[in-house]
């Protein structure tokens, strides 16, 4: 696989290339407005919802921050991931590329915005005087797994898409379920530690307590958080790659 | 060695009410049963093999499964059955302007189909100009590619695709691009690449383009291989006869009774026109009522037609 990423670079920086003009010359803002937009929502949920979650919960905005940061990134990835395959079409039916290069692309841009979006977080830590510790450098594991995550879940779900083109309704509606059950501006601690177990579960919510305890708590998350994390990414990419290898064909016949 | 050895090549299709389909729809026609999905085989049993330097026409009426098979030659399509092996480096040109992005520039579209083809940045930086003037384009460079003529879209496709210096090119209905004086243009560069001794494979429904650059002929009909052979203008004159007649040549004897019959119509065809000049040549001279139209239809006459003025033909018709 790499030996054909190395071989069509220059198609990969091309594509990469078009898919960041496209989204942002477009809107009058450009980048400025992919900052903009998390923040405008974390401002949001921090109005709202401070009151009623926030008051036992330290540092809140950067808690919510953590969650919408990492969340906001997933969804992003995996909702044009999604469309990675069918707005291609024209492309691999004619010419012979290899189908996962358009993912990738989107993912690469949808870690830009990330990335951006994380220097922000910097500022915001350093507004609510949290001090940043050598531990900080463990961030990194988290978001190599979760970028190989949304890989996967990218994978699934563009070859969905080619086979329903309703997926993105649905997947909608699965990605606001999916928010709510990440903790991401509640705290589990209301729960039963039955129930707390189960929360651990969902990948998102795994990677995204693991931001948390590392940057709010200043501690080490234990090695069965290290191993779930880098399980969910695992399972999703063999998943993925799997998808990929057998429908490789039929993609074909459905576009 | 064989630079491309198709043996026994089948491709399997699956049409039916899959396609553009919801979940929503896919799970109700499951459930009254309405669901069907039919297969049915683009190509069946093709073989055919060149060699370095050969230039082979697929002929074929729509639906004859002659863009599946160039899609199994350049990789996009895997035989269902059967067995596809190319050699060297291949640069297919399968519906030129598909694949472009209307919002962006004619440039970032130049490179992004150039990197799709396979070539490296360095090279299209050394070329992208050479691209542009062939095209005729340079005063566009920066215009959105939506806002270009459908004229000097093919141009700008079948400029990038002309640079190709590839082992293996196939050109799938691209050889009718732009208006005249392009077309004329484009041909000549065609025939440089092709001079260059690289292996082609081109699907044409222009007859006498075939005629004019393949030395082999593939013949498909719904799927079924009718002939591949290097007898390239018998099984034109055949081809050309079976579009009028469709009558399906079964065996080499109805290959050479159609290419007879071509031959025979086109003789025909050749005296009906003699004879309506002829004619037309007569009324002239008839309806000249002073000399001096006389005159001139002679001068014509005896420019033109001197055959005409053959005492043959006048006995002929008297």
């Amino acid at each position: 696989m790499f030996k054909k990423l190395r071989e069509n670079k220059f198609l990969f920086e091309e594509l990469v290339k078009r898919d960041f003009k496209k989204k942002y010359t477009r809107t009058v803002l450009g980048v400025f407005w992919s900052l903009l937009s998390p923040l405008l929502q974390l401002l949001v949920m921090s109005l709202v919802f401070k009151q009623f979650f926030g008051r036992n919960t330290p540092h809140y905005t950067i808690y919510l921050f953590c969650g919408t940061l990492l969340f906001n990134w997933y969804k992003e990835a995996t909702k044009g991931g999604m469309a990675a395959l069918v707005s291609n079409a024209n492309i691999f039916t004619k010419v012979n590329v290899p189908k996962y290069l358009f993912l990738l692309s989107k993912n690469i841009q949808a870690f830009i915005n990330f990335i951006l979006t994380l220097v922000i977080f910097a500022i915001f830590l350093a507004f609510d005087k949290i001090v940043p510790t050598w531990r900080f450098v463990l961030l990194i594991y988290p978001i190599i797994c979760l970028i190989f995550f949304n890989i996967g879940v990218g994978m699934v779900l563009s070859a969905l898409n080619v086979f329903f083109r309703d997926i993105a309704y649905l997947y909608d509606i699965f990605c606001m379920l999916l928010s709510y059950l990440s903790a991401i501006f509640y705290s589990i601690d209301r729960f039963d530690e039955s129930v707390q177990r189960y929360f651990m579960l969902n990948p998102m919510y795994c990677y995204i307590s693991y931001f948390r305890e590392v940057v709010i708590d200043a501690s080490i998350p234990g090695p069965y958080h290290h191993a779930l994390c880098a399980g969910f990414a695992l399972v999703m990419i063999i998943i993925g790659a799997w998808t990929y290898r057998h429908y490789n064909q039929k993609f074909l016949y459905y576009l | 060695m064989s630079i491309i050895q198709a043996k026994n090549v089948s491709i399997r299709y699956i049409t039916g009410d899959f396609k553009d389909i919801g979940l929503k729809e896919y799970v109700i026609k499951k459930i009254t049963r309405k669901y069907k999905v039919k297969e049915f085989w683009a190509d069946k049993d093709v073989s055919f093999s060149l060699e370095q330097g050969d230039m082979l026409g697929i002929i074929g009426s729509n639906g004859a499964g002659k863009s599946t098979l160039l899609k199994a030659v350049s990789g996009i399509m895997i035989p269902t059955k059967g067995h596809m092996e190319t050699h060297g480096t291949i640069a297919a040109l399968l519906e030129l302007t598909s694949g472009f992005d209307k919002d962006m520039t004619v440039k970032e579209n130049t490179y992004l189909r150039g990197a799709m083809l396979g070539y490296t940045r360095e090279f299209m930086d050394e070329k992208y100009s050479e691209i542009i003037a062939f095209a005729e384009l340079e005063e566009f460079e920066d215009r959105a590619y939506k806002q270009l003529s459908s004229g000097m879209k093919s141009r700008l496709a079948f400029s990038i695709a002309c640079l190709v210096k590839p082992d293996i090119i196939i050109l799938d209905e691209v050889l009718s691009v732009g208006d005249g004086a392009f077309r004329k243009k484009s041909g000549n560069k065609m025939k440089e690449i092709l001079a260059t001794g690289v292996t082609g494979i081109i699907v044409s429904h222009s007859i006498p383009q075939i005629r004019d650059m393949c030395n082999k002929i593939l013949w498909l009909d719904h799927g079924n291989q009718i002939a591949f052979t290097e007898e390239v203008q018998l099984y034109c004159d055949a081809y050309e006869e079976f579009l009028l007649t469709k009558k399906l040549p079964k065996t080499k004897d109805d290959i050479f009774a159609l290419a007879q019959a071509h031959d025979e119509r086109l003789e025909q065809e050749r005296l009906e026109k003699q004879l309506k000049e002829q004619k037309r040549i007569e009324k002239v001279l008839e309806q000249g009522t002073s000399d001096a139209a006389i005159d001139a239809a002679l001068n014509v006459i005896r420019k033109n037609r001197p055959e005409l003025l053959n005492p043959e033909i006048f006995s002929e018709n008297k």
